[in-house]
């Protein structure tokens, strides 16, 4: 199963986004979040989108759903989403698309639901919104989504109110909404990082599941390599607001071609092996003001040249993926 | 829920059983009842039968008891200054108090409400920041002067509206409402406004600063994220997560409500307990007094049972509890 290898066609793509950037205008002029993002994600397909906070990898799904914060806005570049373009959208189509198109799934499953509303009322209130149909129709299908993503005695738990269950079973209510609209496309922005290791897995594997059951296509965003590993076909890695690694996960995980996907890489401790000192990479990434010249990771990378300095790197294809890395595209001196 | 119904109430009781104690240490110790009650030539020995008689001898205890026993039935005793019944003095005025009061609630709910809502969605729009400015301006502006101007503007110049009095009242048992009628509905409109204008600031505010927190919060993001349209958004999620603090402080208020009534009484001449305890305060009434802090304490202790009754009904969280 090569997926990276052959260009999709487009009917076939959850999501295409195409030099994407976003910008702060501020009192010190326009500052650029994210530049020229480019990925697709096909029907069924899980990207995990991986990156030091502050990379861009939530921003990037959050341009997606057009929940930019003001004063962010999309600056240029093309998002569609199954292959109708929504960044120039208004906020009254961009809600109509939300919820039917694309869903989501946020980090903090104990602050997404509504504390005032049992689940019943707001999986109801979500189903009849996109499919319209009468409160008893709307109930029945929140039961059969309840039961979907895993929740036991969905019958009589569809009354009860978030407060009456545990981090994981709330973050499978998140999961039933962010299905309630049958969308092709689902953002999930660190759906597991506030939850235990052990259900941690769990949550992970039924998005896996249900992602293949419904041809959903899932851009998972995470600092989680393990997750990653686990659930994700391809990965893109970010760096100051630009994807710098794209390709299917196995490749990009055991053979790294950016050095500092290689450095994420290595940062991980393997298992039983016992070191003096955890590998890292020095220094931090940049802030949005201060992007270097050139590559914006030349002056923390240990394979930098003088022409790293001079010349920003584009993605270009290597072997079933693509990365935007000097050395490989004309060398570093 | 039951528990939690029958839990509150008994807190209700408690609280009611202390602020009785407080008026009978009142009623009982501040100056001598006899003294208050018969002629200057009273013998000792008419005294001594008035003073057996009003059963002032028996035990302090059994005071306190006979004091709550005849409370809790409406019964305080006469009025030291007119010899009318207490309660039949209270009765005759807590009517037109009453409707003041919550005239006047029900405007700064209706009014800041939808006003709060909206600053808050509005946020750097002209007429947000406009309405969000002079709000300071009702907020300060003493509620006799608020009066005065009304008085000044809508009867005076205008002369719409009625400046003084209640009009006509209608009897319904020992209730007198002046609801029923034309010129009692025109009369209650002017003092009314002027007691709520301070609450609609206040409840504007307040939430203005709720919906902007909630608008914030995590849940409101995600109902976006799947689909929610923005009306429901506002009117449906958020505002419901900022009723709680309005209801908190409506009850609170009603209290400073009836307190602020003694000004707006005196201004536009509204024959409320705010005049009848004043009355009793120059005169040195003590059973007046009394009655008067039991039944506003009353007042106080059931609305805080019904706020938190409503509290459970708005927040699930809170019924276990």
């Amino acid at each position: 199963m090569s997926i990276a290898s052959m260009p999709p066609a487009s009917d076939q793509l959850a999501l295409e986004v195409k030099g994407l950037s976003v910008e702060f205008p501020t009192r010190k002029g326009v500052l650029t979040a994210l530049s020229d993002v480019s990925l697709t994600i096909r029907r069924g397909e899980i990207l995990g989108v991986v990156g030091e906070s502050g990379a861009g990898k939530s921003m990037t799904g959050m341009a997606v759903l057009g929940l930019l914060e003001p004063p962010g806005r999309v600056g240029g570049g093309e998002i569609r989403i199954g292959g109708k373009r929504t960044d120039n959208l208004g906020e009254t189509e961009m809600a109509s698309i939300r919820g039917r198109m694309v869903g989501a799934i946020f980090q903090d499953p104990l602050t997404s639901l509504n504390p005032l509303f049992s689940i019943g009322q707001q999986l109801t209130e979500t189903i009849r919104l996109h499919a319209g149909g009468s409160k008893v129709e709307a109930r029945a299908q929140a039961v059969a989504l309840l039961k979907q993503v895993g929740i036991p005695g969905a019958d009589e738990r569809i009354d009860h109110y978030p407060h009456q269950f545990s981090g994981g079973m709330r973050q499978r209510v998140v999961i039933a909404l962010a299905l309630a609209g049958n969308p092709q496309l689902i953002i999930a922005d660190e759906p597991t990082t506030a939850l235990d290791v052990s259900i941690q897995a769990q949550i992970t594997a039924l998005l896996r599941r249900l992602c293949r059951e419904n041809g959903t296509g899932v851009m998972l965003v995470t600092h989680d390599m393990g997750v990653i590993a686990e659930t994700a076909d391809r990965v893109a890695v970010m760096y100051a607001g630009r994807v710098i690694e794209i390709g299917p996960v196995e490749d990009v995980l055991s053979r790294p071609k950016h050095p500092y996907t290689r450095g994420l890489m290595g940062s991980i401790p393997a298992l039983g092996a016992r070191v003096e000192r955890l590998a890292q990479i020095d220094g931090a990434m940049p802030r949005l003001n201060a992007i270097p010249t050139g590559c914006a990771f030349n002056p923390r990378c240990i394979e930098a040249g003088s022409r790293c300095r001079e010349v920003r790197p584009i993605m270009v294809a290597q072997g079933k993926g693509s990365v935007a890395c000097l050395v490989h595209d004309g060398g570093v001196q | 829920m039951l528990a939690f119904l029958v839990k509150r109430i008994g807190n209700a009781i408690l609280v009611m059983l202390t602020v009785a104690f407080f008026a009978f240490l009142i009623f009982r110790f501040l100056g001598d009842p006899v003294e208050m009650m018969v002629n200057e030539s009273a013998t000792q020995v008419e005294r001594d039968e008035l003073r057996g008689r009003l059963g002032l001898n028996d035990g302090f205890l059994v005071q306190y008891m006979r004091f709550v026993g005849n409370a809790a039935q409406g019964e305080f005793g006469l009025s030291w200054r007119n010899q009318q019944n207490v309660i039949t003095l209270i009765g005759e005025r807590f009517p037109a108090t009453f409707e003041l009061v919550i005239i006047a609630t029900i405007l700064s709910l209706a009014i800041g409400i939808p006003l709060g809502v909206f600053t808050a969605i509005g946020r750097g729009r002209w007429w947000a920041e406009g309405l969000q400015f002079s709000s300071i301006v009702g907020v300060s502006l003493p509620s006799f002067f608020v009066g005065i101007i009304l008085i000044l503007a809508f009867s005076v110049s205008l002369g719409w509206l009625p400046g003084y009095g209640r009009g006509e009242v209608v009897r319904l048992g020992w209730w007198s409402t002046g609801l029923l009628t034309s010129s009692g509905r025109a009369a209650i409109v002017l003092p009314a406004l002027s007691l709520s204008l301070f609450q609609i600031t206040l409840v504007m505010r307040l939430v203005r600063a709720e919906m902007l927190e909630i608008l914030r919060a995590d849940f409101i993001k995600f109902a976006r994220a799947r689909g929610i349209g923005r009306r429901a958004l506002w009117f449906r999620h958020a505002l419901k997560n900022c009723l709680m603090p309005v209801v908190t402080l409506t009850a609170m208020q009603v209290g400073n409500l009836i307190a602020f009534a003694l000004v707006t009484e005196t201004v536009f001449q509204w024959p409320g307990m705010g005049m009848l305890f004043m009355q009793a305060v120059t005169f040195v009434d003590i059973p007046v007094m009394a009655a008067y802090l039991c039944i506003v304490s009353f007042i106080f202790v059931t609305l805080n049972t019904f706020v938190d009754i409503a509290y459970a009904v708005i927040d699930p969280r809170l019924r276990a509890a």
